[in-house]
């Protein structure tokens, strides 16, 4: 039973963790956020020079040849970190869609320069409010041109590649449209994170290929439970972090004359945190063996990483405010940082509820 | 990452199944290994077959195999013994009904014991030649064990106790038991404890089984009138006894949580959820049911994968922590939700309770009835929170009120 990163992996956990402590405070995720700004240009290029954003992608392809359990690593980190910057959609979504189904030469043209950070990728498949089926899109695909309105589309204002699911001729597709192209318009929208920005993306016949081998509903939910389980450690890592920093502020607050963390209402309150984080790690595990194995079972097991992430990452957002008091519900405290992330992440990529319903689907099936 | 043996583990998984396989058949699929919570096994049968089988492994060194050597053990490693259980549950071979003596009050008389205890009791109890229990909790103390106050009083070479012990499983079929008594109340609460082998057959002990919410009988009561205890049957010194139950109380804690796949489960609950009719069809097909079973199908899954990562720590020689807290302070009140939900799922009829006319005889029903205990043995919910929240994430503990005063002064139990 090896049911454990190795040594190397954790050694570069390890350099991960060291390398943001060092250039990714929380004051740089706060600074983004309080500027209205799209993204930290410095650490999107100290995290492309550490070559985290190729990490999995094969060197042959100007990546470092990792698996994905070295990128979920990373990603448990800049979890940690509240990064702000599109690492996800353009690592976990774009690069793993292109490793998956990409074509020879569009891996050729793309992969190098989304593990450089010279571009950067975005995924784009709600249209609306509401919940639809995967494939229920409205946007088209046909004879090269897609037409159609995504929203919302994360880092729409920077990504320069975007992976759109669109229905074609023979049925649902994963398209790839480069954004600085005619035909393309990307109007900023408000983000409940406003560290990691949001858009809205009309296409009008702009110019776009399919993804090569990544026609039909298996495609598209292949790409998105990959994402899931590495999403899955990013949430882990903030939630981590969330409780981390409430442990320490409830140790040294006093009321009553004793610190709050020895009444057991607060106390158990932690636990209840700390169990929410063991069982999202222990599910979180088994997406990555699965994920990095190729294993059949990736599809439930992505679903149980998606779903216990999602859940512990709320929790530990939700619970950071509540036991700082009133100075978690201010703008100075670092509190909601963590509870506007943990919801970002757990509504981008499907909600808890859509993944609860495809979790029975599959074990239906 | 893989959930392979190492080569170790494989030729050692592989010695352990060579010879299970010689002396035992392979259950059948299907068959589940009977244990006491069974309500229709039967005690005294099932009680021979599990001594039979235990002499067996005694006499082929597979029994107690982390007991070091001199006491009849093979010194295995902790991960060498979850293989052997594996290995062990896979054939058709009685349930262990000595956990109690083997893997608590054993490496407690090898941690305190005197030379001579270790040479009287140890053989007996690995072969279970001896059965054993342990006598700690009392109605006015059970999280607060130390609060205990069945009393001991020197007279001569031996002491007297009296009081009551109670929650004692199998103190009706135990040769020995161990029993934490009062020797000082003068003393603050945790210096006036010592600690005793008693005879369960000695004049004076009167034993009375508890009735259950769910029906079974599986704990005691036991009384102490005037039971006279010879003073080489203290372990460790007069007054110190406090020591001696922690050793106790943390092999109970390695010893509980490994016990995944009992009751009504995940499965069961899918398996309802299709052969439920709701509304003409089936209940999986529902919204609400199908969001409620994917989170218990989660959480059990985590728990379980949880597992794997404890074994992952154990094949790598460490010593399981507190940190395994979660899985009983997850899994109890967990499997309470769940089968409350089996019975929802049922209608009206889910408060039905008849092995003719309920959904697969009753099975959602009686493991509600018998959940609300799980959240209560080995520590309560309560009782792993604070674990988990001093010992794994070091938050102070609570404020006591009870800390530097004598025993007899602390009020205790259920005061008006």
């Amino acid at each position: 039973m090896n049911f454990d990163f190795s040594e190397d992996q954790k050694l570069l956990q390890k350099t991960a963790r060291d390398y943001l402590a060092e250039h990714c405070g929380l004051d740089v995720c706060r600074s983004v956020l309080e500027s209205n700004g799209t993204h930290s240009d410095a650490l999107w290029k100290g995290v492309a020079e550490m070559g985290w954003l190729g990490a999995a992608v094969p060197e042959e392809y100007g990546g470092a040849g990792f698996s994905r359990l070295e990128l979920a690593l990373i990603a448990q980190e800049l979890g940690r970190a509240l990064a702000p910057i599109p690492f996800g959609p353009s690592a976990y979504l774009v690069t793993e869609a292109l490793l998956e189904f990409g074509s020879e030469e569009q891996k050729r043209r793309y992969l190098p320069r989304l593990a450089s950070g010279e571009l950067i990728g975005t995924f784009a498949h709600s249209e609306r409010a509401g919940r639809s089926a995967v494939t229920d899109v409205a946007t088209s695909f046909a004879r090269g041109a897609l037409t159609g309105v995504k929203f919302p589309v994360p880092d729409g204002q920077i990504a320069g590649l975007a992976l759109v699911v669109a229905k074609g001729g023979a049925g649902p597709l994963l398209a790839l449209v480069e954004l600085d192209g005619s035909g393309v318009e990307v109007t900023p929208v408000g983000s409940i994170d406003p560290s990691r920005p949001a858009s809205r993306i009309a296409f009008e016949g702009a110019r776009a290929e399919a993804l090569s081998n990544g026609a039909g509903e298996a495609a598209i939910l292949h790409v998105l439970d990959r994402a899931a389980v590495l999403i899955a450690f990013e949430q882990i890592g903030g939630a981590e972090r969330a409780l981390e920093v409430t442990r320490e502020f409830t140790l040294h607050r006093y009321a009553f004359g004793r610190p709050v963390a020895s009444f057991q209402a607060i106390k158990h309150r932690l636990a209840d945190v700390y169990a929410a984080i063991q069982l999202a790690i222990s599910n979180a595990y088994y997406g990555a063996w699965a994920l990095s194995t190729g294993a059949a079972e990736l599809p439930v097991a992505a679903c149980g990483a998606r779903i216990s992430a999602c859940e512990a990452s709320d929790l530990a957002g939700k619970e950071i405010i509540q036991l700082h008091g009133g100075v978690g519900f201010t703008w100075e405290y670092d509190c909601h940082l963590f509870y506007r992330r943990a919801k970002l992440l757990s509504l981008a990529l499907g909600t808890p509820g859509e993944w609860r319903n495809r979790l029975i689907d599959r074990l239906e099936a | 990452m893989d959930f392979n043996d190492t080569p170790d583990e494989a030729a050692f998984r592989a010695e352990a199944r060579q010879w299970l396989s010689a002396n035992a058949v392979l259950r059948p699929p299907g068959k589940s290994r009977a244990g006491l919570l069974d309500a229709e096994a039967n005690e005294v049968g099932l009680l021979a077959r599990a001594k039979q089988w235990q002499a067996k492994k005694a006499d082929a060194k597979w029994a107690c195999i982390t007991w070091p050597v001199e006491f009849g053990g093979r010194g295995a490693s902790s991960i060498q013994n979850v293989i052997f259980s594996q290995e062990e549950a896979k054939f058709d071979v009685p349930p262990s009904m000595f956990g109690i003596g083997q893997g608590m009050l054993g490496p407690t008389i090898m941690a305190h014991g005197t030379p001579a205890q270790k040479k009287r009791y140890l053989e007996p109890m690995l072969r279970a030649d001896e059965v054993w229990c342990q006598l700690f909790s009392e109605p006015a103390a059970g999280s607060d064990l130390a609060g205990l106050r069945t009393s001991a009083v020197k007279d001569g070479d031996s002491w007297i106790i009296n009081g009551q012990k109670i929650w004692t499983t199998g103190a009706h079929y135990s040769d020995w038991g161990m029993i934490v008594t009062r020797t000082d109340p003068r003393a603050a609460k945790h210096a006036g404890i010592t600690y005793f082998i008693v005879d369960m057959k000695s004049p004076g002990i009167e034993i009375r089984p508890i009735h259950q919410i769910n029906g079974s009988k599986d704990f005691n009561e036991v009384f102490f009138n005037d039971v006279r205890v010879p003073d080489e049957n203290r372990v460790g010194g007069v007054n110190d006894g406090w020591r001696g139950a922690i050793t106790t109380l943390m092999n109970e804690r390695a010893s509980i949580g490994s016990g995944s796949g009992m009751g009504f489960g995940v499965q069961d609950l899918l398996r309802l959820a299709r052969e439920t009719d709701w509304n003409g069809r089936p209940a999986i097909e529902d919204p609400s049911v199908r969001e409620r079973i994917a989170d218990f199908y989660w959480k059990f899954k985590g728990l379980e994968y949880t597992g794997y990562r404890t074994l992952t720590a154990l094949s790598r020689g460490t010593t399981p922590g507190p940190e395994n807290s979660i899985g009983k302070m997850i899994g109890a009140p967990l499997r309470q939700e769940l089968a409350a939900f089996a019975m929802e799922l049922q209608g009206s009829a889910g408060s039905t309770l008849d092995h003719d006319h309920s959904w697969r005889g009753g099975i959602a029903q009686q493991g509600w009835l018998g959940s609300p205990g799980l959240r209560l043995a080995g520590g309560t919910d309560e009782i792993l929170h604070n674990i988990l929240a001093e010992r794994v994430l070091g938050l102070p503990g609570e404020v006591r009120v009870d800390k530097d005063k004598a025993f007899q002064d602390i009020p205790s139990g259920t005061v008006r």
